[in-house]
């Protein structure tokens, strides 16, 4: 019975609410007292019913809620004939409920889509060499299972056969199609665009990179601040308060009206739900769009940060050196990429890869007598010519003359950073390549985001030599660039920052950076989810992209000002009614019901505001 | 000692926490410092001691405060 009662609120709310609406009618129309009292009556005895059962359930749990202040009032109410008021409050009380209800339900959408991205069954290889349907809590470690087109991956796997294209916005919050054929891993919660998969299961259920995620989400939405969990303890100890300062009130007035004006006027709401609901509306929009906040701490920090540290590999640069210039010279300029290409061809260098891929495909010639130099080079025989490719240091030892242009070059190119790869034919200097770390593109506007958002100093520690870090500041523009720096003086010199007095975040693409990522007071991990760096990370940065950080700090300070505007706005508005209540003459239980209902609406709208939040900067780059 | 995680309906009020709370330590076996009601993801997560108490009984103490319980899930700790 007591359940029947507390699950059709919506319905006696709905039913009191026609109630009040004929009693009105009544009087204004035929003016029967006695239509209007017992219509009032009827719907002020519905409404208080599921109100007094959840008092009572909280009562018998030793608790004094809400729910208690009301039914006390409403009680009030009838014992001095004020059938209008116990009427009007219930339904107010009860019709509030659900409009909170609805609210609410949209502010949590987001974090609800993607937990609907969780996928369900799985085709699974059964001993038959048939696929059948199962539920995805059946799969287990080293299945096959097959993924037909549009339907989802089902557990993070590698594929076995067949190839496709998958959609991995759900993990990596990027929409473009990520092409997939043997050998390839994907991840449960993607989509399959196209074609068709056999895949063998690495992790399930719970181990899943998609799980996880959706663990790290939970979490984080329900994770208190400080602030908050001061707001908790308070309210615990606010409903009983309020309820002796009205006895007390009554006692001493003898004024029951305004007894139980007060039990109304006290019932804390928008304080206690302010600011969960800007934390889960600002989490949600970031899990939207491939940022992960762990918690609502975090985003309080996040929105003061004032010195944002990167690690340069990986991060502003692409973490793959490339050739970015080259000049030849000589006459035999045919011949010289082909003699250079067939020596790289069997060096596992880095620099080789970078001129290889330079150099693209090309007609090779078998290579003798091949003597490495040790920091130098290599020196052999091609087609019948000495080849000599290797840095400066190199050309020296085989005596190539080196004229103005080229000396010219190679100061240059070592300013900036490069490394040099020069090609020598027959002791004739024939290419001189210039090859570094590229930087990822879209990085400067990143950066001037940042700026604009409030970040006062950028620096870049390395571990690279202090004129590639240089180069790559003039380039990007930063505050400061360190070079020469190991994992243990990249976390001593954010300590340092810390001791100056500044907030700083820390962004890293995680294996040796979690010193870093741990010390600063905003670690942010470059990850595809599946890091190490994810864990002790505050803020995860999904498909390792660097984009995304201008919305996830204009997200972050959007929220922390949110929740501010929250608590101003609840606690403001019980200020303004007690002052009336003490002050004023207009205040009675009806307005102050419709008051309190109303700030609460307020401040779930008012977080609602965050799930459409988008930095007007990033709509117009794309 | 088992962890549980049980999946209610979604909660809207703040002092349905607290309720929820409440009922949940009063369970003999229950270990109070581990009880967690997440708000917006509706969960309650807890340890509890499985000698002393089963799921059910847990369940039940939720719904006898009114809420409706979805599933749970319970591991070893």
């Amino acid at each position: 019975m007591q359940r029947l009662i507390l699950r059709s609120k919506n319905q006696i709310a709905l039913a009191s609410g026609l109630l009040i609406a004929a009693a009105f009618l009544n009087r204004w129309t035929v003016g029967s007292p006695l239509v209007f009292e017992g219509a009032l009556i009827a719907a002020a005895l519905m409404g208080i019913l599921p109100i007094a059962i959840q008092a009572y359930q909280a009562a018998r749990l030793r608790l004094v809620t809400i729910d208690a202040l009301v039914t006390i009032a409403v009680l009030g109410a009838f014992a001095i004939r004020n059938f209008e008021e116990a009427a009007i409050v219930t339904f107010l009380f009860l019709f509030g409920a659900y409009l909170e209800q609805r609210t609410l339900h949209k502010t949590r959408s987001a974090i609800k889509e993607l937990l609907e991205m969780a996928p369900e069954t799985a085709l699974k290889l059964m001993e038959d060499g048939q696929f059948a349907e199962v539920d995805v809590e059946d799969v287990e470690v080293g299945d096959i299972l097959l993924v037909k087109t549009g339907a989802k991956v089902p557990v993070d796997g590698t594929v076995t056969a067949g190839e496709g294209s998958v959609n991995e916005a759900s993990i990596t919050g990027e929409s473009m199609p990520v092409p997939k054929e043997k050998g390839s891993q994907v991840y449960a919660g993607t989509i399959l665009d196209n074609g068709t998969l056999q895949i063998a299961a690495d992790r399930v259920g719970e181990d899943t990179t998609f799980a996880k995620i959706i663990e790290l989400v939970e979490e984080a939405q329900d994770s208190k601040s400080a602030a908050e969990r001061f707001i908790d303890r308070f309210a615990r100890y606010y409903t009983p308060t309020v309820l002796a300062m009205g006895l007390l009130v009554g006692l001493l007035t003898r004024d029951v009206e305004l007894a139980i004006t007060i039990l109304v006027l006290g019932c804390p709401g928008a304080l206690v739900i302010g600011v969960p609901v800007s934390n889960v509306a600002g989490i949600g929009n970031g899990a939207r769009h491939g940022v992960l906040f762990k918690g609502s701490e975090v985003i309080g920090d996040f929105s003061r940060v004032d010195t944002v540290v990167f690690d340069k590999t990986g991060t502003l640069t692409v973490g793959r050196p490339a050739v970015a210039e080259t000049e030849f010279y000589g006459e035999n300029t045919a011949e010289a990429p082909a003699y250079l290409a067939s020596i790289e061809r069997e060096s596992d260098h880095p620099l080789a890869k970078a001129v290889l891929a330079e150099i693209g495909e090309i007609e090779t010639y078998a290579v003798e007598n091949t003597e490495v130099v040790k920091g130098a080079g290599v020196v052999a025989t091609v087609n019948g010519h000495r080849v000599a490719v290797g840095n400066a240091a190199l050309m020296a030892r085989e005596n190539v003359a080196l004229d103005d242009k080229a000396r010219a070059a190679l100061a240059s190119c070592e300013e900036r950073g490069n490394s040099l790869v020069l090609t020598a034919v027959d002791g004739q200097l024939q290419i001189l390549m210039g090859v570094r770390d590229q930087i990822r593109p879209g990085v400067k506007g990143v950066l001037e985001r940042l700026k604009r958002l409030g970040v006062r100093s950028l620096v870049m520690l390395s571990g690279d030599n202090q004129g590639t870090v240089d180069a790559v500041s003039r380039e990007l523009g930063l505050t400061e660039a360190r070079g020469n720096m190991l994992p243990e003086d990249k976390a001593a010199y954010i300590r340092s920052l810390i001791a100056q007095g500044r907030t700083v975040a820390f962004v890293g693409d995680g294996v040796n950076d979690s010193p870093s990522l741990a010390l600063a007071q905003i670690g942010i991990a470059m990850g595809g989810g599946t890091d190490v760096a994810v864990e002790t990370s505050d803020v995860v940065l999904m498909n390792s992209d660097l984009g995304r950080l201008p919305h996830a700090l204009g997200l972050a300070k959007a929220t922390a000002r949110n929740m501010k505007q929250n608590i101003f706005i609840a606690v403001g508005v019980v200020l303004v009614l007690l002052a009336s209540v003490l002050f004023g003459e207009w205040m009675n239980m009806s307005i102050g019901m419709l008051v309190h209902e109303g700030s609460i609406l307020v401040v779930i709208l008012n977080g609602m505001r965050l799930l459409r939040f988008r930095l007007t900067t990033s709509r117009e780059r794309s | 000692m088992k962890n549980a995680t049980i999946q209610l309906e979604s909660l809207t009020c703040p002092s349905c926490l607290q309720k929820i709370e409440a009922a949940v330590k009063a369970v003999q076996g229950v270990d109070v410092d581990s009880v967690q009601v997440l708000f917006n993801a509706s969960k309650v997560k807890l340890n509890f001691d499985d000698a002393q108490v089963a799921i059910e009984d847990i369940e039940s103490a939720i719904k006898r405060v009114g809420y409706e319980v979805q599933k749970s899930r319970v591991k070893p700790v």
